[in-house]
């Protein structure tokens, strides 16, 4: 294990680490062509420019890079183009280009990385000039054929018309000639209080292939000739195979091949993947588990725990004043140490990747959060140059995080390697995927809190024990060695900026890095940092005699935003008023990409263990909402995934491998225990923050605070199901 | 082999008995919209009617539905007319990522086939899919806008 030491970085390191997150491909990768001016549609339909194609029956192809993994993107970013384009929504389709074409236009496109909540706001200001310079293009078009000045012609739904002369067309006619026009320079955006299809709750786009059961993910990709693979990666991280024994199963009903895949894994080839599943099963391997077999989750806690203890050195995130000697000579001192588990994404399709490979060309299929980081992936695994590779994207099962990873990409590379010429699918089965996760990193914390004789808080100690996300996936994003996202959610200022003002504050971190792979999981370090900080802000309350919403407000004064957001739901939930007998109420608050969300939940609570959640209500502050139907599911789905894990998640660590092997273990909400969420968006302007993330951050503190004003019990280590509590 | 009733089409598949329903379906018949999701009869994406009756494709072979009537979601609109389930489904724009909801279409389609006016309480009862993203609340709504269409 590294215990809190700075990592090592050779070169493979951090090319791999950052080609992960999807930089890679601006590092020392030369790449020997331009690409053609202009790209054709599949059917031969010229681009105005490179976000927008526009055929001659007038459809809009608008081009996205981010990925669509349900949290409504695409449908998102479509909307922020035709707004500025002013083109007939119903009009409307998506393309995806492939990175492999956005690299070749030196990355026309921009950041194909779908992740950190930033689908819609890191890339919203670019895709609006993209479809304002086509907008302003087409009118051009349309001036010179009219040969009248272009300021004179007007613009609706895609039809131009010039009212002097009474002369009128359609994007479809010039978009020929547009987009051999120069792009203007600069161009105006709308103000967003002008918009009227940004900002609408439009339909989703990819709704109706989605009932139809005609949608294609990663998992139903077709090709000719393929075969399909069954992998098996040592169940202990880090371990390698020693051998396998292929004369066992060759003769199995159709088995085409068996392969190593690196030197850690093992996978069959068959006709179909249940055969070669059924294969694998019966392939006997032996494993070389190495030292990490002896680590589990009683020696992880035990590492953890001992990095709460100030003598061990630790990073320093957040401080003002002088914490540890305010709380030395405080008159009343509160303290309460926490923990939260390992926990698995569980998308409903396992990873999957389907590759063709040539000595001459590697053609990738999978559903990814970062279209170049697979790419990048590719290109390594193969050892092809960029310009033989290419990734294309399909619909995601899921991503929450899972998928900007390319461990599985690396995989079917490198089994479609020793086939070449024959297409192969690469598909885990759900015990692969609960086992070889990127989990939710592991932290414990201690917290204290002082007060002085008039029960104000004078100090608060924050000590963070743990796992770094960063150390392992991103290490050139460490900073002198600390993880700087390991804060986020109590960061002195920033994305994800603390909402107390507190005089003496100390906000630090042990990192200590256990041998299970972390990865960004949903809300990643807002996840624990919130549920930490906004439990222990009630039992703050609590010492202090005072209504936990009060306590709170009186330490917000600095931070409006955080304020205005706590007030929204307070207000909503009617905090003012009593609850209706036997119901209990919580509330939480934090600020997480971007974006201040808090939330409350109502409660009912029988034989002290079995939880029905009666309501919730959840505010949001995003600066600019783009879609408030989508908005309000990003809410209510971070809710069902934040108390999904609460209740039911918890990977666990013995002899070095995640126990947990399929839901029966790893268990997910039901309708049944899901009430309805009460979204309440309060936009206020001026900035653009995330909505995938942060509402998970309120999820279980709201839930948690509620169980405690129920039963006066205070629950610090998670899952609730290892403390016997579970819906009712 | 097994001759397998999908759709309404009688279709041999060289498949031994003992393969589980799904992969017949997603691999020898090539029908996809049935999803993989566990393999273990707990999430329920790869729910199909057998015989009208929901089931959970991983979980029943080849062999015990042969000649059986088994329906995929590609087969639930009749005459290429769309389920009225499906038809709810667009109109509260119910999936996000979509992959769960061949089955839960499926498994709703069965519900009301069953019980025609489900109350809240016989929604709790009756649909157990997982849904990862967590479009519970869509989902609820478009049952009781399904069964009052």
């Amino acid at each position: 294990m590294n215990q809190h030491v700075m990592p090592k970085l050779n070169r493979r390191a951090f090319v791999i680490g950052t080609a992960t997150a999807g930089a890679g491909l601006a590092l020392g990768l030369d790449l020997p062509f331009g690409g053609p001016s202009v790209v054709r549609a599949a059917d031969g339909a010229p681009e105005v420019n490179a976000w927008v194609v526009i055929r001659p029956d007038d459809t809009v192809v608008i081009r996205i890079a981010r990925s669509e993994m349900g949290q409504g993107t695409l449908t998102g970013l479509a909307q922020l183009v035709a707004e500025e384009l002013e083109c007939d929504w119903s009009k409307v389709t998506t393309e995806y280009p492939t990175p492999g074409q956005s690299v070749a236009r030196k990355r026309a496109w921009g950041d194909f990385s779908t992740g950190g909540s930033r689908g819609i706001r890191t890339s919203q200001d670019y895709v609006r000039k993209g479809g304002a310079t086509a907008r302003v293009m087409l009118i051009q078009a349309a001036a010179n054929e009219w040969k009248v000045p272009a300021a004179e012609c007007k613009v609706s739904n895609g039809v131009i018309t010039h009212a002097a002369s009474g002369k009128t067309t359609t994007y479809g006619k010039v978009a020929e000639a547009a987009a051999k026009l120069e792009p203007p320079a600069d161009v105006k955006l709308k103000d967003p209080k002008d918009w009227t299809i940004a900002g609408k709750g439009l339909k989703r786009l990819d709704t109706v292939d989605k009932t139809t059961g005609k949608m294609i993910y990663g998992i139903d990709v077709k090709l000719p000739g393929m075969l399909n693979a069954a992998i098996k990666d040592c169940p202990v991280f880090g371990g390698k195979v020693k051998s396998f024994d292929e004369a066992k199963i060759s003769g199995m009903k159709g088995v085409k091949k068996v392969v190593p895949v690196g030197d850690s894994a093992v996978a069959v080839v068959a006709d179909t993947w249940w055969h070669a599943k059924t294969a694998l099963d019966a392939l006997p391997i032996v494993w070389d588990e190495g030292d990490n077999a002896r680590v589990s989750s009683e020696t992880i806690a035990k590492w953890l725990a001992e990095g709460l203890d100030d003598e061990q050195p630790a990073y320093v995130g957040n401080q003002n004043g002088n914490a540890k000697a305010a709380i030395a000579s405080a008159a009343k001192k509160v303290e309460a140490v926490y923990s939260y588990p390992y926990q698995n994404h569980a998308t409903m399709e396992p990873m999957n990747a389907t590759v063709l490979y040539t000595p001459d060309k590697c053609e990738v299929w999978c559903g990814t959060q970062n279209g170049e980081a697979a790419f990048a992936a590719a290109l390594e695994a193969s050892g092809l140059p960029a310009e033989k590779v290419d990734v294309h994207k399909l619909m995601l099962g899921g991503g929450f995080g899972r998928r900007g990873m390319t461990d599985y990409v690396r995989q079917a590379v490198a089994i479609a390697k020793q086939m070449p010429g024959t297409p192969v699918k690469l598909l885990w089965s759900r015990e692969e995927d609960m086992q070889h996760g990127k989990y939710h990193p592991v932290t414990q914390c201690k917290l204290t809190g002082a007060f002085d004789a008039d029960n104000n808080l004078v100090a608060l100690h924050y000590r963070l024990s743990g796992q770094s996300i960063l150390f392992s996936v991103r290490p050139e994003a460490l900073q002198n060695g600390m993880d700087p996202a390991a804060f986020q959610g109590v960061a002195q200022s920033g994305e994800a900026a603390i909402g107390y003002s507190v005089p003496n504050l100390l906000v630090e971190h042990s990192m200590r890095n256990p041998h299970v792979p972390p990865g960004f999981w949903r809300g990643v370090n807002v996840n624990h940092n919130a549920i930490y900080m906004e439990c222990f802000m009630d039992e703050l309350a609590q010492a202090a005699g005072q209504d936990p919403l009060e306590f709170r407000r009186k330490l917000m004064g600095k931070n409006p935003k955080h304020l205005a957001v706590l007030n929204a739901v307070a207000e909503k939930i009617g905090w003012d008023t009593s609850a209706p007998k036997g119901i209990y109420r919580g509330i939480a608050q934090v600020m997480g990409y971007g974006s201040y969300v808090a939330g409350a939940a109502e409660i009912s609570v029988t034989d002290g263990s079995k939880i029905k959640v009666h309501r919730i209500v959840a505010s949001t502050d995003p600066g600019y909402v783009v879609n408030p139907a989508q908005v309000e599911r990003q809410i209510a789905g971070s809710f069902v995934y934040g108390l999904s894990a609460l209740f039911y998640g918890g990977c666990t660590v013995k002899d070095g491998r995640i126990e947990q092997t399929n839901f029966d273990t790893y268990n997910s909400m039901r309708i049944n225990e899901m009430p309805k969420v009460e979204a309440v968006m309060v936009p206020s302007g001026g900035f653009w923050g995330g909505v995938g993330e942060p509402t998970i951050g309120v999820a279980a503190p709201a839930v948690l605070n509620a169980y405690f004003a129920a039963t006066g019990k205070r629950i610090r280590s998670f899952p609730l199901r290892n403390q016997n509590i579970s819906f009712a | 082999m097994a001759n397998l009733k999908i759709n309404g089409k009688t279709i041999n598949v060289d498949v031994e008995d003992d393969t589980p329903l799904l992969w017949a379906i997603r691999e020898n018949v090539g029908l996809t919209g049935t999803k993989y999701g566990c393999g273990i009869a707990q999430c329920g994406a790869c729910t199909v009617h057998v015989d009208g009756v929901a089931m959970r494709s991983c979980g029943v072979t080849v062999g015990e539905v042969a000649g059986k009537d088994i329906t995929t979601i590609e087969g639930l609109a009749a005459g290429g007319v769309m389920h009225k389930v499906q038809l709810a489904w667009i109109a509260s724009d119910v999936p996000q990522c979509g992959y769960c909801q061949s089955g839960m279409i499926m498994a709703v389609a069965a519900l009301l086939k069953e019980n025609p006016k489900p109350s809240d309480d016989d929604i709790n009862d009756a649909i157990t899919n997982i849904c990862r993203c967590g479009t519970f609340q869509q989902v609820r709504e478009a049952i009781h806008a399904a069964a009052n269409a």
